[in-house]
């Protein structure tokens, strides 16, 4: 066995030693969720979960020799197993508590994001898949610089990726130092040094076989464990959708005529389930969300990264139709979870709110529904089973992460940027390794550091710089043969910054988590996608129209053959062999 | 050697119909989803109540939740008809396009 391995086994097992520890005396609290009595059960199923992956992982580093493997699993991957672990990498612990969260307060608007965060799906399959597929290799940069002079291309993409993968990262490992509190009872740093610790194991030695293979578990185990809450919750009303939605209409009549209103106005409260409510105010927000959401998809560099793991262009195509069934399917049952919340969760006060009082929400707060329920439905076994699969969820997600993150330093900025090419395949998979190390290390900082800041804004603003700097400048390069280089990168630049300025200047970022007084944010909408993503491509249009230099000409000379490649996968990279 | 194939490949006049083809149904199934989502978010924006009528008078079920559910079925059935057809019908077609370009 691999010496590395064996020491880094040893040191997880520590950790893990001193994380069992510590719960005897669980310490103060310290953050905006409060920490619970410590769940042996949960514990010892994410344990167990961790074990496993890391056996799995073992496997996997006896078959990571090249780039090749480390980015791609070379490229060995099968449609319906990607499909799968393009599910794991997307559905995040923020979509299941989010949403059946959402869905458990405000009833019928939770749908609305669901909704949202499918659709981009269907449209990366019929315009990208297919040609990420044939023109690229192991970064979504391999597919925009195709053409293109590398090194200010490759800047620009290797940049993208990285910001969207912090603001991503940062939610996700905030989101697992609250989880860890409530769910296990242990302390938050203790999630974020663990997350960072077993996250970087799965990529440092497994590469994109192990990441591939955590994805599908934890896929398996959200689907599997939703599936089975959401029959429960069904089995109550003899299958009926309508004697569900009654019975929640009926709860929430009775919580509101209990705060005191009058019975009209509770009757009006209790049917509003039913119906949009607040989420969606003007038009332009509904848009521009609409748009981030959509667009964002298909900008995500570890989502992007899994079309390279496929060996055609036929598989490419079917792992996008089975993630988009498994994901839709996932969001139906975060709606049935939610309202299951609603009937099971209001009328025991006393087991599953503070102090037993309606008015003082949930225990752990309102995005703990699906995690009460599973202790509704199926005791305090299952309870352990959820908790641990809502963590387990975000390391697979951060692992998917810090992969695309590491191939971005060493595929595209090392060996692209700064060696030309000119580099061999052992060293790039060292600088890869190095790198992941490295992004570990930041991704532990940056969850101490943001441990107190609100970070619910963070994974729409991945969204939104995916959707208005990486989507505008990788669609444009592949479709649109008259696209340069200058016109690719001044356009992505300005969709960059303009996402970024723009969202710190409205209320959700500018308000909401910066203090300034209500009404004060200078950008009045949610997100500013709807204007950064055409201004985007505004200026990619422009700008390539009047690049008249000798390589725009080039470039566009050689627009007819990357569109014969990209039609026909000629030339594409061959999965390969073992 | 792939540059010569490219250049043997785009001078067949079918490779050429075929792309068209091929990229008209993309844009029209995009379209089509881009038009149901963007549809449902408006009417979100600008008729609430028009969602929050019940289908059956007297039951609970608004016309909004089968409408969002909706549209999460016909995102996936429109991926699998699209993906359907263009492991089977497309490539095979440009399969023959490649076998009589490059002989």
């Amino acid at each position: 066995m691999n010496p590395l391995v064996t020491t880094l086994i040893a040191v997880v097992a520590i950790a893990l030693i001193g994380f069992f520890g510590t719960a005897f005396g669980a310490g103060p609290d310290t953050g905006q969720t409060t920490q619970q009595a410590t769940n042996w059960t949960a514990i010892s199923m994410f344990a167990g979960f961790v074990i496993i992956t890391l056996g799995i992982t073992k496997w996997a580093a006896a078959r990571t020799r090249s780039v090749a493997d480390f980015y791609t699993a070379g490229g060995g991957i099968t449609g319906f197993q990607n499909g799968l672990a393009i599910a794991g990498d997307y559905m995040s612990a923020a979509s299941f508590l989010g949403i059946s969260g959402l869905v458990f307060a405000n009833g019928f608007d939770g749908l609305i994001f669901s909704i949202g965060w499918l659709v981009g799906w269907p449209v990366l399959t019929f315009l990208m898949a297919e040609r990420l597929r044939n023109l690229g290799k192991f970064t979504f940069a391999d597919v925009a610089s195709y053409r293109f002079a590398q090194t200010p291309l490759r800047s620009f993409a290797a940049t993208g990726t990285l910001v969207v993968v912090a603001f991503y990262m940062i939610a996700q490992m905030v989101g697992a130092g609250q989880l860890i509190k409530i769910l296990f009872g242990l302390e938050y740093i203790y999630a974020v040094i663990l997350v960072g610790v077993i996250m970087m194991m799965y990529v440092l030695f497994g590469g994109m076989t192990a990441t591939t293979w955590v994805q599908i578990i934890k896929a398996v185990l959200l689907l599997g464990g939703a599936t089975f809450m959401a029959i429960m919750v069904l089995l109550q009303f003899g299958f009926s959708p309508e004697a569900l939605f009654a019975k929640a209409v009926e709860v929430k009549t009775g919580l509101a005529a209990a705060t005191g209103k009058s019975a009209e106005e509770a009757a009006k409260a209790g049917a509003s389930i039913m119906a949009p409510g607040g989420l969606i105010t003007d038009p332009i927000s509904a848009i521009s969300v609409g748009m981030a959401l959509m667009f964002g998809t298909a900008g995500l560099p570890h989502i992007l990264m899994r079309f390279f793991t496929v060996p055609t262009a036929k598989e490419a195509r079917k792992s996008v139709a089975w993630a988009t069934t498994w994901i839709g399917y996932f969001y139906i049952l975060t709606f049935i979870i939610g309202f299951g919340a609603i009937v099971n969760l209001i009328p025991n006060p006393g087991e599953y709110f503070v102090n037993g009082d309606l008015a003082k929400g949930l225990n752990g707060g309102g995005n703990m529904a699906a995690v009460h329920l599973a202790n509704a439905v199926g005791g305090n076994v299952f309870l352990g089973f959820i908790s641990a699969v809502a963590f387990a969820t975000i390391l697979a997600v951060v692992a998917g992460l810090t992969l695309s993150g590491a191939s971005a330093v060493s595929h595209d900025l090392y060996a692209s940027v700064w060696r030309h090419g000119n580099v061999d395949s052992d060293t790039e998979l060292r600088v890869s390794k190095i790198t992941t190390v490295a992004l570990g290390i930041v991704a532990v900082l940056l969850g101490i550091l943001f441990e107190k800041q609100n970070v619910a804004f963070m994974v729409m603003l991945a969204f939104t710089i995916a959707a208005s700097a990486n989507f505008p400048v990788l669609f444009m390069s592949v479709l649109w043969k008259n696209c340069t280089t200058t016109g690719a990168v001044v356009g992505g630049t300005v969709g960059l910054i303009m996402s970024v300025v723009l969202t710190v200047l409205s209320p959700g970022v500018w308000e909401a988590t910066l203090g300034n007084p209500k009404g004060s944010a200078w950008f009045p909408y949610s997100t500013p996608a709807v204007f950064s993503i055409t201004a985007a491509f505004v200026t990619i249009w422009i700008v390539s129209l009047l690049d008249r230099s000798a390589r725009a000409q080039k470039e566009r000379a050689l627009y007819p053959d990357q569109m014969t490649r990209s039609e026909t996968g000629v030339g594409a990279a061959e999965a390969s062999a073992h | 050697m792939s540059v010569e194939a490219w250049g043997q490949i785009r001078s067949n006049p079918k490779f050429q119909t075929f792309v068209k083809k091929r990229n008209r149904y993309s844009i029209i199934m995009s379209v089509l989803v881009i038009f149901a989502y963007f549809g449902f978010i408006l009417l979100i924006a600008f008729d609430k109540a028009f969602l929050a009528q019940q289908i059956v008078p007297g039951g609970v079920m608004s016309l909004g939740i089968p409408l969002g559910v909706g549209v999460i079925l016909f995102t996936i059935v429109l991926t699998w008809i699209y993906v359907r057809r263009a492991n089977t019908e497309f490539d095979a077609e440009a399969e023959a396009i490649l076998e009589e370009s490059t002989k």
